[in-house]
């Protein structure tokens, strides 16, 4: 088992700011911190159970049918997690909608059993779905944060009963930060930070 | 391999920066036109708005670590032209962040003046509209009596105006005839409309300002007419073909401002003749579009802005071969 794996997420292979995938619900639920900090958990837990699960039967699946078959395993963690969420958390639930059954076609769940739990053992599969996943959250987590700052004026990290909102007083919230406009200004303004720090880490080496 | 044609090669006075001051130069009747309309509060706002967008210039400049380029004067155009497409009951963070917004995001982080895909101004009115749209869309009548009679304060900021509709608001929601109504007859409306006396913009409601400062731009052959022409033609023809008021159309809202002094930029409209009156075609089929039947009585910023999208295409298509040399 390498660290490697794990930490490769975070920075060097950033699946919003560097891969560049699964933008579609990164754009669109982050309209509020724990929307953002909930969908990434969401899909870290798809992507974990999907990359050990394919990592362990990798041998049994036939090339041909590979996809298929990684989107059968992928599809029972996406309906697991859903109905976990309906059940325990209907609030974020709600919020995320149709973007928690959508996580069955997120293209780094899919990448990564393609790319890597089809190839590695076990071991290896669970730390880049850590990697990932929290890869993922982490920058799904900070680009709602900016954007519920900026469009909102607050930060919410509550949901049920538990955590709590901060508010900005007189502030006068630009809602133009929660409309879609908002997330692609973000998420390039976001990205060319990212390109800029990992072009002068590559350039130092 | 690119081939230029031998010398002797005429040597032009034209410069970045001599086109840039002609165009604040062009900007001042319009200037003027605020303030009488609008008061100090307008001036003000136009003091602060240009600063900040100086500042802005200066501050990513830095940040990138760019040539400063401040005294060719691009800046100082964005930030007018900014401040110009403001009500004047805005809080002056509206055009602070318009302008910053203009210089930062749109201009420099597309790779600084030259290659910025939007025009600047235009961007950053929109970005702030839809940022704080009560705020942009509250609007007050000119002064009634004009600031000579209510003292002139150089320093006041505040505000003593009634706030109203535009004309092209009331004509929408209301109809025309409630519009003509507000003044004693339809020349006297259209009067109004063309030196400015209406509810507006600070800097887009003069048209005959606008027009003197046009003028001064055509003479000093800053812009060539041909896309305000058309676009200003096409909102007229197609106004009349629509069955709505033509020469109100041209008066009221932003065409004079967008049309003269936006749609005219180098950077992001059509290098052949061909192609910009295709633009300006386009510009003034999506104004009418978006005026008649859009949700927001206004739409000459939308439709400049759509337009900007389409000039890298409209130059490929339409680019005469061998105008400046060629490529084997």
């Amino acid at each position: 088992m390498k660290i490697a794996e794990f930490t490769k997420g975070f920075i060097k292979e950033n699946p919003i700011f560097v891969i560049m995938l699964g933008l579609c619900p990164t754009l669109a639920v982050s309209t509020k911190t724990v929307y953002g900090l909930g969908m990434g958990l969401a899909t870290t837990v798809v992507l974990l159970g999907s990359n050990t699960i394919i990592s362990l039967i990798k041998n049994f699946i036939p090339d041909k049918i590979r996809i298929p078959s990684y989107i059968v395993v992928i599809a029972t963690f996406v309906t697991i997690v859903d109905y976990m969420l309906h059940a325990y958390v209907p609030p974020l639930h709600k919020a995320l909608g149709i973007f928690i059954p959508l996580i069955v076609v997120n293209c780094i769940i899919l990448g990564r059993a393609e790319a890597f739990a089809s190839k590695n053992n076990v071991g290896d599969s669970i730390l880049d779905a850590l990697g990932i996943g929290l890869g993922f959250t982490l920058s799904l987590t900070i680009l709602a944060l900016i954007r519920e700052l900026l469009g909102s004026g607050t930060i919410t990290l509550k949901m049920l009963d538990y955590g709590w909102v901060w508010k900005i007083k007189g502030f006068k919230p630009l809602s133009i930060m929660i409309l879609p406009p908002g997330a692609f200004i973000t998420i390039g303004i976001l990205m060319g930070i990212f390109n800029h720090f990992k072009m002068k880490a590559e350039g130092k080496k | 391999m690119y081939n230029i044609s031998v010398s002797p090669h005429i040597h032009s006075k034209e410069s970045i920066s001599r086109i840039m001051w002609d165009v604040v130069i062009a900007l001042i009747p319009a200037l003027l036109a605020s303030i009488y309309f609008f008061g100090m509060r307008a001036f003000w706002m136009e003091v602060v708005t240009v600063i900040a967008a100086v500042l802005s210039e200066i501050f990513i400049k830095l940040l990138l670590k760019r040539k400063i380029t401040i005294s060719d004067g691009s800046a100082v155009v964005t930030g007018l032209l900014v401040a110009y497409n403001m009500p004047v009951g805005a809080p002056f963070y509206v055009p602070v962040v318009g302008a910053v917004f203009a210089i930062v995001i749109v201009k420099e982080l597309f790779g600084g003046l030259g290659n910025n895909i939007f025009n600047p101004a235009l961007a950053g009115r929109v970005f702030v509209m839809f940022a704080w749209l009560p705020e942009m869309t509250t609007w007050h009548a000119p002064l009634k009596s004009g600031w000579w009679q209510h003292g002139f304060n150089f320093f006041s900021a505040k505000l003593d105006a009634v706030t109203t509709a535009t004309p092209l608001a009331v004509a929408k929601l209301q109809g025309l005839s409630n519009l003509v109504a507000q003044f004693s007859d339809k020349a006297d409306m259209y009067w109004n409309l063309f030196i400015g006396n209406c509810g507006g913009c600070i800097g887009e409601t003069s048209a005959l300002a606008l027009l003197i400062g046009a003028l001064y731009l055509l003479k000093r052959k800053v812009i060539i007419p041909v896309i305000p022409v058309t676009y200003i033609a096409t909102v007229f023809v197609v106004t009349y073909l629509a069955g709505a008021d033509p020469v109100f159309h041209i008066l009221a809202g932003g065409l004079m401002l967008g049309a003269f002094f936006m749609a005219t930029d180098y950077v992001t409209t059509p290098i052949t003749i061909k192609g910009m009156i295709i633009f300006g075609i386009g510009a003034g089929l999506m104004t009418v579009l978006l005026r008649l039947k859009g949700g927001l009585p206004e739409g000459v910023s939308f439709s400049i802005l759509l337009m900007n999208t389409l000039s890298p295409l409209i130059d490929r298509y339409t680019a005469k071969r061998k105008i400046y040399g060629y490529k084997k």
